[in-house]
């Protein structure tokens, strides 16, 4: 039956040999709009700073309310997203999405437009609001430990 | 088939001959190979009536029908010396270990002459509750201990159970040699089931998946053929073949026969690549700034293993292992696998040493229902390629991947060609260009410290997590096993690669790479093959279990019990065919609907399935359900425990997808 061949599969043995080929290239995406938006000052800070507010500032189709971290930890389920980034946004097959998510118009910009195998979620499917509060839910997550307070992490 | 030769012997006959055969038999035993197999009863089939009137004159009269029910009392009611024997010599003379099988009646004679003629004892029968069990079985006691095992199916009903799981060696070039029965000879078929159990080409359903397969019509050209079928299956690249075993070659009595021979088992040299190209690919190593070297398949044995290492240090090369196979230590400095992608990219020669997939290793895929490829090497990085699987080639299935155009292609067995290839770059190497390795291979060293670093980090997200984190999963499985002489027996694909990124493989037993086809149901299987042959070696023998995957066939847990095959299993239990549910939710979100249902028809929940349970009621250790990181220690350690005490033990975990 399963062919983990196939590009959501197997972490390295996706479409590719290597583990995220392209995750370069996101990776410095990422970083591209998040300099622009440090150039484009008070509202990238809304943006990238309090992510909720900026969801709260946004035009009609756009969130309305305070994202909320709850809703976006069920959605982040209810979604799929944990099939694939882990139930703890730790990785797995897609990469470590939290805490200290990229910014939000980016994770925005991919998640509606992804680039290399992760599947693509529309407005149709994951409303502005709801993606805030995936959003909001990635930011949440605790800090993991350091790997050398983890004695298990350093044989 | 067999009966075509047999001259028609009266039954009186036929009795006073064979005992008098049986006793000269009895004299002789048939010693193993080249042996003459002693003087033989005539030959003479089982329901060995008189001729049959022909049909014109059999409808006509009583007198016809009682000439067709001779006298029962007259009958032959016993076989001395049925024909099995020669074959069970035949087996034993190639040296097979184990006879993994769930008994069918189509090698009922065969399966009664390795018990009891052949003394349960090389082979030894492994009672396999599925074929597909069987031959899981065979695959990964190959990939431990270097040797084909035997493997007996119905040539029906049992080669279909076979048939993935022989898919699976096929793909993943392991060797094994099925013995399929059949009731070939319509006239010998004692019952309806045995019609539904007979075919006229019973190996045609396997036969794009297998190297070779024969039908012998006599013991002789029986005799030969397991020979042919060990070479051939033995010869890289190697692969399943298939014999299929007559009934009344089995069951009728060996045809007095002097000249009745086992020949002599021969095994082919692995095919080497040429001296030219061996130096073509040597010169282009050694002027390489970044050359890199991906193995998947390319260390078939523990010698494999060591010319790896050696030809990486000669070069300082970067070394991507595809883990086909073990092909190189996880915490080499050379080991670049976990940045792969990097040193693709940077690459001017890559060697590709048995490569199943060498286009997925230059190319990266993108999009999903659209998929686009994106080329990851360099303008001008040279290729080479030393693959055997070039010297062999099917067509129906499509296992043989993608082209891929290369510099230099070497159809070879790459384990037998790496000596010649190292002694090559060796001579090549001036001091200059020792000097730029040595450089190189300081910074690859460095690289490798980095990326272990990372991944120790990574690990640590979600490292608390309930259900388990795949990575803590890992760890807490190293941090028992470290100080053991383990092998780890699953793929690692299933659990994001955690044991390959974080422990410490060094050993050609440490790993065995994956199912080859991707066919799942072959992982539980192939771990207690793989346990089994690593009991003499005494080794802690290690299984990522899937859930999905045991699920096929959970009675090989059995087995594992009844033959006493010390494994430890640990449930990756994900509670989904994770991989579809992936596939699934990837469809509904490009298809923009319904994204919340990709669990239906892809999970394994409510009710929950109890793998402890299971295991207990197959006879053998099974814990509770383990989800809180903090019970797993001493979980694992309660299992361990039962395992070096000589039998297989689960350990139930709740993890997370992957
Ligand atoms: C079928 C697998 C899959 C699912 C489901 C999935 N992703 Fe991904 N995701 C990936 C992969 C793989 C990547 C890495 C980049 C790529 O290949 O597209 C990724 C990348 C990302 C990134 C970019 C992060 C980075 O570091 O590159 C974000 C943000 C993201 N995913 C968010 C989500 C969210 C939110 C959801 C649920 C709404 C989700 N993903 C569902 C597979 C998936």
């Amino acid at each position: 039956m399963s062919n983990p061949t196939n590009a959501a599969a197997t972490g390295s043995l996706e479409r590719s040999a290597f583990q995220n080929p392209l995750q370069a290239h996101i990776v410095a995406m990422a970083a591209i709009i998040a300099s622009i938006a440090v150039i484009a000052g008070a509202l990238a800070l809304l943006i990238f700073v309090r992510p909720s507010a900026a969801a709260q500032a946004t035009a009609s189709g756009k969130p309305d309310q305070a994202a909320s971290a709850e809703r976006g930890k069920k959605l982040f389920v209810s979604y799929g997203c944990y099939e694939c980034h882990g139930r703890a946004a730790q990785g797995g097959v897609g990469p470590r999405l939290g805490p200290d998510p990229l910014p939000l118009a980016f994770v925005e910009k991919y998640v509606r437009h992804p680039t290399a195998s992760m599947p693509p979620y529309t407005t149709k499917t994951v409303s502005d609001q709801e993606l805030a509060d995936i959003y909001a839910y990635l930011k949440s997550l605790p800090q993991p430990p350091k790997e050398n307070s983890i004695p298990l992490l350093s044989q | 088939m067999a009966k075509a030769k047999k001259t028609s012997v009266d039954r009186r006959d036929f009795l006073k001959s064979a005992t008098v055969g049986a006793a000269a038999l009895a004299a002789t035993p048939v010693a193993a190979a080249n042996a003459v197999a002693g003087p033989k009863p005539a030959p003479a089939p089982r329901n060995a009536a008189a001729p049959l009137p022909p049909v014109s004159r059999r409808v006509e009269g009583e007198a016809a029908a009682a000439a067709a029910n001779p006298d029962p009392n007259n009958e032959p009611i016993t076989v001395d010396h049925p024909g099995s024997d020669f074959m069970v010599d035949a087996f034993k003379a190639v040296g097979f270990e184990y006879l993994c099988s769930n008994p069918g009646n189509s090698f009922r004679s065969l399966h009664e002459s390795f018990i009891n003629y052949g003394g349960n004892k090389n082979p030894e029968f492994i009672t396999c509750c599925h074929e597909e069990s069987a031959v899981g079985m065979a695959h990964g006691y190959f990939k431990i201990e270097g040797k084909p095992l035997l493997v007996c199916v119905h040539g029906t009903v049992g080669v279909q159970h076979a048939s993935m799981a022989i898919y699976d060696a096929y793909c993943d070039r392991v060797p094994l040699v099925v013995v399929l029965g059949n009731f070939g000879d319509a006239q010998t078929r004692a019952s309806f089931v045995n019609w539904t159990h007979s075919a006229q080409d019973p190996a045609a359903l396997i036969r794009d998946f297998v190297k070779w397969d024969d039908q012998p019509a006599t013991l002789q050209d029986f005799g030969e053929s397991v020979m042919r079928a060990y070479r051939v299956a033995m010869t890289p690249p190697y692969m399943p073949v298939a014999l299929v075993c007559n009934t009344d070659l089995q069951e009728f009595p060996m045809p007095d026969d002097p000249s009745l021979r086992i020949p002599a088992v021969t095994v082919d040299q692995p095919p080497q690549a040429d001296s030219g190209s061996v130096e073509q690919a040597a010169r282009w190593l050694v002027a390489a700034e970044n050359p890199v070297i991906v193995a998947d398949r390319a260390a078939r044995t523990a010698a494999g293993l060591a010319l790896m290492i050696e030809l990486a240090e000669a070069l300082q090369a970067a070394v991507v292992d595809r883990n086909g196979r073990m092909n190189f230590p996880t915490r080499h400095p050379l080991n670049q696998t976990e940045r792969g992608g990097a040193v693709i990219g940077d690459a001017d020669v890559i060697l590709g040493l048995e490569l199943t997939d060498f286009y997925g290793i230059v190319n990266a895929y993108y999009g999903d229902v659209y998929p686009r490829t994106r080329q990851l090497t360099k303008p001008g990085a040279k290729l080479i390629s030393i693959n055997s699987n070039d010297l062999y080639l099917k067509s129906n299935y499509q296992d043989f991947e993608r082209y891929q155009a290369v510099d230099l292609a070497m159809a070879a067995d790459a384990e037998a060609t790496l000596p010649s290839l190292i002694e090559a770059v060796k001579k090549l190497t001036t001091a200059d260009r020792k000097r730029a390795f040595q450089d190189r291979g300081t910074t690859l060293a460095a690289a490798h410290q980095r990326t272990l670093a990372e991944n120790r980090g990574l690990a640590a997200n979600g490292w608390d997590a309930s259900p388990i984190s795949t990575a803590r999963l890992s760890a807490e499985i190293w941090n028992q096993i470290r100080n053991e002489d383990w092998s780890l027996v699953s793929n690692c694909q299933f659990v994001s690669r955690w044991p390959l990124r974080l422990w410490n493989f060094e050993k050609y037993y440490h790993y065995i790479g994956g199912e080859g086809g991707y066919g799942v149901g072959y992982g539980a299987p192939a771990a207690v093959g793989a346990a089994l042959a690593n009991r003499r070696h005494g080794r802690l023998t290690v299984s990522i279990q899937n859930d999905g995957d045991l699920m096929f066939a959970p009675g090989v847990l059995w087995t594992a019990a009844h033959s006493h095959i010390p494994l430890l299993i640990v449930m990756h239990n994900n509670r989904a065919y994770h991989q579809e549910v992936m596939e699934v939710q990837r469809m509904a979100d490009v298809h923009e609907r319904g994204i919340t249902r990709a669990g239906i028809g892809t999970t394994l929940v409510e009710p929950a399935i109890d793998y402890g349970k299971l295991a207990q009621s197959m006879g053998m250790h099974g814990s509770a359900p383990v989800s809180d990181p903090q019970d797993l220690a001493p979980a694992l350690r309660e299992a361990i425990a039962v395992v070096k005490s000589g039998e297989p033990a689960l350990v139930n975990v709740l993890t997370q997808p992957r």
